[in-house]
């Protein structure tokens, strides 16, 4: 496909995004809306993920660790100050800062792939185990109780920016959490056509080239990581917004591995992909259970196992990949057979071998 | 400036919930032959899960004998269960979808405080008329919620001193590290206090805690007179069996809020459970004609049923105190319903007479006393018509009618 | 000095059942760069497997050293051929399908034995150190961890299945061209992983609550001393299991249980941070 044919179908794919976002309140009804919301803030983590990993190389388990700390900075400050616009930008920023601190460490620590992840997955553990143990009297934010396992509830939700008087309707919600994610994609895939994102896929591809070439491989890192936690903090106060509640539970490692789902399924290495991965997760996962012959995690589990032998590269990669085939004959067969031979193709970056 | 405008805030966000609830109701268009529909959230898998299946069973054999003696109203009941997985976002995604999807007249469930604490705010907001049966720390004031299991002030109060005179004077706490917990040690000390005991230490462990033995040794170190347990869930079990391997079974004694309430006694073994003191709303071993009916129907429906405990009963009996204060208002209006159920329902379940206490929505039940012997409970004190007098320190729904919040009491130890 | 004799006990306690749930998961990990997120599970299953057959009437040793390993090795192996065989270089792959895999051992066992397990009795008794008393079964527990390690060892340094399986490990296209099926020293490979692993389960189900989430609890703690371990199987094991034991139940015993968790992860970071390699990376280079 050439580069014009592709962008002008992702201008063409925004656009209908857009038309959607703006028609649903309409279209669905309450109760979908506001799942539409939920699966939409939690789109927005599997964008910052699908973001550091696919393009960025880092393969991070512990990214719910930015997502859980935006929505702890976003629930203290909304109920010390009442209103939710400083709140919302806390909880941009003190999970960049976090992840700073934290990419400092690493990154400029010569840490990389299955270490890493062990990392970030210990950093979030201690998180869950922090919060959960605060749960006395004396563990208070100005007027927030952090409130340990049981969380913090009734967080004031979102309002129009500088005046709490007039809180959203979850119509409102929507349009900003849709809007958001929205917003996000393209901020994104712009950050990828600039030389900032142009260096960082390098560095994903080769880092000793990279440095060869004269590019600092462990500052466009840590740029990929900070960016990555912002936004990851961004959709913990959209999350908070959604269901007026945050427990520590938002550290928890079933979490940190679904998100992971959501991308290997959806596609590594597409920005599509995490977002696709996560509505058809979290949907499956509420669909089953409104059921009640068969344990759901059994039908979670067996679901994801045929997924992993069926469909190796996840959704969008292999949607496009027939859809390429299917215009050109000729393309190299890659076979969906699951004992094909791992393809390490350019385009798939692999998390740590 | 500040207080003024929260204040300010809060009054918008009632007034536009108000204004959506008429928005809703409208929306609903029902017949007299339509079901009344019954929400419950319980976890059917995942860690809580084995509290969560016998809850349900309670759920569906309520719903069945209501419907099979006519229904309520003359319309019959339908049960909408969600499995929550253990999960709080699906606490809080399922209540959204009964509330809003459903429209379901009334829900019972949740099982964690955490999970309580998830939903309620959406009940509140959407208006649906919400009960949680479970036994818990105690302190929720919310006109639309009704608590109906028992709280430290029914049973930790009674345990207490008992144990004491079985025992002696100092004791050491385990606790597992979460607000029940914390809470309900708060409550052991100060029974402890009351008494003219004294305790050496508070431990609290985080759920996933499996290994015991520095605990162990801490305890041996420390040479209390008595153990008392308020750990939670299948690693905590670990404990109870570290502690017998370490042959300390038979030199201190062990008191529990938590240990019986899934069916510890009959899976561990016999030496672990020996002796051990719980005291709650209701034990499967009691000998009423309710009780044994109660167990007798469970059993033969699901052979499977592990242990039929405090949390099956209260559940059991919250669907029909809510059903007698449908009956009373004689209509399914949440108002009408909360009204009729605030003036002095009860209902003889299971575990006694259960009344509802107007003042914090709270129940003013039996509790029992009872100490493991060869893997069963072996009643020893009943406690008649006990009141939850820890959260009518705080809460008064007849006087702030508008209270919604679940207040941490303040222990004067 | 009763009470450091008790406390030098409890900390090799903690470190011999670090060890016991690690090595399983250091072999998969350590020579097939695949990580079991169903490690856990395996766990689950070798108490299960050693506590049903004890409740049948079986000798409760016999149930635990042997029914346990041999079962989930049994377990392995299926699931390495109908499962592990194809994401063989995918370790990202590996995880999902773990993952997807622990959901559905917890599933399968909850809908055949529901929530609960009657539990085995601990076996052994008691014994008193002055003022303190632990159980005999803490010794056994050590015993069991130097018998794996002294065993593994031995496999893997001086048989030649072992010599095979690290030739396949290093090198495997040149392993094959020597006359070395591949296939099925993974495979055996991931069943000595398994079958270890359900030996810990069975030697842990009598001092355990046995519950279908059990494994949940060690599944992060294994994988993060196994990492902090480094390449090396044994040493590796040995010295990550040995430190983070000592640190978590020293801090457990002075601080609370919460912090002696937080002070060994903060531990398990500080280490991976001074050496990203691992600790066998460093100090014990080339040995198994």
């Amino acid at each position: 496909m050439s580069a014009s044919v592709k962008l002008s179908l992702q201008v063409v794919a925004i656009l209908v995004a857009c038309v959607a976002v703006a028609v649903m309140p309409v279209a669905v009804d309450l109760f979908q809306l506001m799942q539409f919301t939920l699966f939409a803030s939690m789109a927005v983590l599997a964008l910052s993920l699908g973001f550091i990993w696919g393009f960025g190389g880092i393969l991070c388990f512990g990214q719910t660790a930015f997502f859980g700390l935006g929505a702890y900075a976003y629930a203290v400050a909304a109920i010390n100050f009442g209103d939710s616009t400083p709140a919302i930008l806390l909880a941009i920023i003190v999970p960049a800062l976090f992840a700073l601190a934290l990419g400092y460490f690493v990154f400029y620590g010569r840490i990389s792939d299955v270490y890493l992840g062990v990392i970030t997955l210990t950093v979030t553990l201690i998180l869950f185990n922090v919060f959960n143990s605060m749960a006395g009297d004396a563990y208070k934010i100005g007027t927030a109780r952090l409130g340990g396992f049981n969380g913090m509830p009734a967080v004031p939700t979102f309002n129009m920016p500088f005046d709490p008087s007039s809180v959203l309707f979850p119509e409102q919600s929507w349009y900003v959490t849709g809007g958001a994610l929205i917003a996000i994609y393209i901020g994104l895939r712009l950050i990828l056509r600039s030389p900032f994102g142009r260096v960082a896929i390098a560095v994903r591809e080769n880092e000793t080239r990279a440095s060869l070439l004269g590019y600092d491989p462990r500052a466009i890192k840590l740029g990929v990581f900070v960016l990555g936690g912002a936004i990851a903090g961004f959709g913990g106060a959209l999350y908070v917004n959604w269901g007026a509640f945050v427990g520590p539970t938002i550290f928890s490692l079933s979490l940190s591995a679904e998100i992971i789902i959501w991308i290997c399924i959806g596609g590594l290495g597409t920005l599509i992909g995490p977002i696709v991965g996560c509505f058809i997760i979290e949907y499956l996962i509420s669909q089953i259970g409104s059921q009640q012959s068969f344990n759901s995690n059994l039908v979670l589990g067996a679901i994801l196992i045929v997924f992993v032998l069926l469909l190796p590269k996840g959704l969008v990669p292999t949607i496009r990949l027939l859809l390429e085939g299917a215009g050109r004959l000729a393309t190299k067969g890659r076979g969906q057979a699951p004992n094909a031979a791992p393809d390490l193709s350019a385009g798939q970056p692999v998390g740590a071998e | 400036m500040t207080i003024s405008r929260r204040s300010f805030l809060k009054t918008t966000m009632t007034a536009s919930a108000a204004l959506a609830a008429p928005a809703i109701s409208t929306r609903y268009a029902f017949g007299s032959e339509d079901p009344i529909k019954v929400g419950s959230l319980l976890d059917q898998s995942g860690a809580i899960a084995s509290s969560g299946v016998t809850m349900v069973t309670a759920m569906q054999q309520g719903i069945a004998e209501i419907n099979a003696a006519g229904g309520l109203l003359g319309r019959p009941l339908k049960l909408f269960q969600y499995d929550t997985q253990s999960n709080i976002q699906l606490y809080s995604q399922y209540a959204q979808q009964l509330a809003l999807k459903d429209r379901v007249d009334v829900v019972h469930g949740g099982i964690t405080s955490a999970s309580r604490e998830a939903i309620r705010p959406t009940f509140d907001r959407f208006r649906v008329l919400y009960f949680y049966n479970v036994l818990y720390e105690g302190g929720v004031c919310d006109r639309d919620t009704f608590c109906t299991g028992t709280t430290p002030a029914q049973t930790v109060e009674k345990l207490v001193p008992y144990a004491m005179k079985k025992s002696g004077k100092k004791a050491y706490i385990l606790a597992a590290d979460y607000n029940y917990g914390q809470i309900t040690a708060k409550w052991m000390t100060k029974y402890m206090r009351d008494n003219g005991g004294e305790v050496l230490s508070v431990d609290f462990f985080p759920l996933d805690v499996t290994n015991f033995g520095p605990t162990i040794s801490k305890i041996q170190a420390a040479k209390p007179d008595l153990i008392l347990s308020a750990l939670v869930g299948g690693n905590h079990v670990s404990f109870y069996r570290q502690w017998e391997a370490a042959g300390m079974k038979d030199q201190i004694p062990i008191a529990s809020t938590t240990f019986g309430l899934v069916n510890e006694p009959s899976t561990v073994d016999a030496k672990v459970s020996e002796g051990i003191y719980g005291c709650y709303g209701y034990f499967e071993e009691l000998e009423t004609p309710e009780s044994k009916d109660f167990v007798d129907k469970l059993k033969k429906r699901w052979p499977q049923i592990p242990y039929i405990s405090e949390l099956t009963a209260a559940t059991y009996e919250g669907l029909y105190l809510w059903a007698e204060g449908v009956k009373k208002a004689g209509s399914i209006d949440r108002m009408k319903v909360i009204e009729a159920l605030e003036s002095g329902i009860s209902f003889k379940g299971p575990s006694g007479e259960v009344k509802l206490d107007p003042d914090t929505h709270h129940t003013i039940r039996n509790a029992y006393l009872a100490q493991v012997h060869d893997r069963k409970w072996n009643v020893l004190e009943t406690f008649k018509a006990v009141p939850p007098s820890d959260t009518a320190s705080v809460c008064n729904l007849i006087k702030n009618p508008r209270d919604n919040q679940q207040y941490v009491i303040d222990i004067k130890a | 000095m009763d009470l450091v004799a008790i406390l030098g006990l409890n900390v090799v306690n903690g470190a011999a059942s670090l060890f016991l749930l690690c090595l399983g998961l250091a072999i998969i990990f350590g020579m097939m760069r695949i990580i079991n997120l169903a490690h856990g599970e395996f766990v689950m299953l070798g108490a299960y497997a050693a506590v049903i057959a004890a409740n049948a009437g079986v000798n409760i040793f016999v149930a635990m050293l042997i029914v346990a390993p041999l079962f989930v090795g049994l377990v392995g192996i299926v699931v390495e051929r109908c499962l592990i065989q194809f994401l063989y270089g995918r370790l990202v792959d590996s995880m999902l399908a773990t993952w997807g895999l622990s959901l559905l051992i917890i599933g399968l066992v909850t809908t055949i034995f529901g929530n609960t397990m009657q539990g085995v009795p601990t076996p052994l008794g008691g014994f008193a150190i002055g003022a303190y008393r632990t159980s005999y079964y803490t010794l056994f527990l050590l015993a069991v961890a130097i018998a794996m390690l002294a065993l593994v060892y031995g496999v893997l340094r001086y048989t030649r299945f072992g010599l095979i399986a690290r030739a396949v490990m290093q090198n495997p296209e040149m392993a094959a061209v020597l006359g070395v099926n591949p296939a099925r020293v993974y495979m055996a490979t991931f069943a000595l992983g398994a079958a270890v692993t359900g030996l810990a389960g069975g030697v842990l189900a009598p001092v355990s609550g046995i519950t279908p989430v059990m494994g949940g609890a060690y599944v992060a703690k294994a994988f993060i001393t196994v990492v902090g371990g480094g390449a090396a199987i044994i040493s590796g094991t040995v010295s990550a299991s040995g430190l983070f034991g000592f640190v978590n139940q020293l801090g457990a015993y002075f601080t609370t249980p919460v912090y002696g968790e937080v002070i060994l992860f903060v531990s398990a970071i500080i280490l991976i941070r001074l050496l990203p390699q691992g600790i066998s990376g460093r100090f014990f280079k080339g040995t198994v």
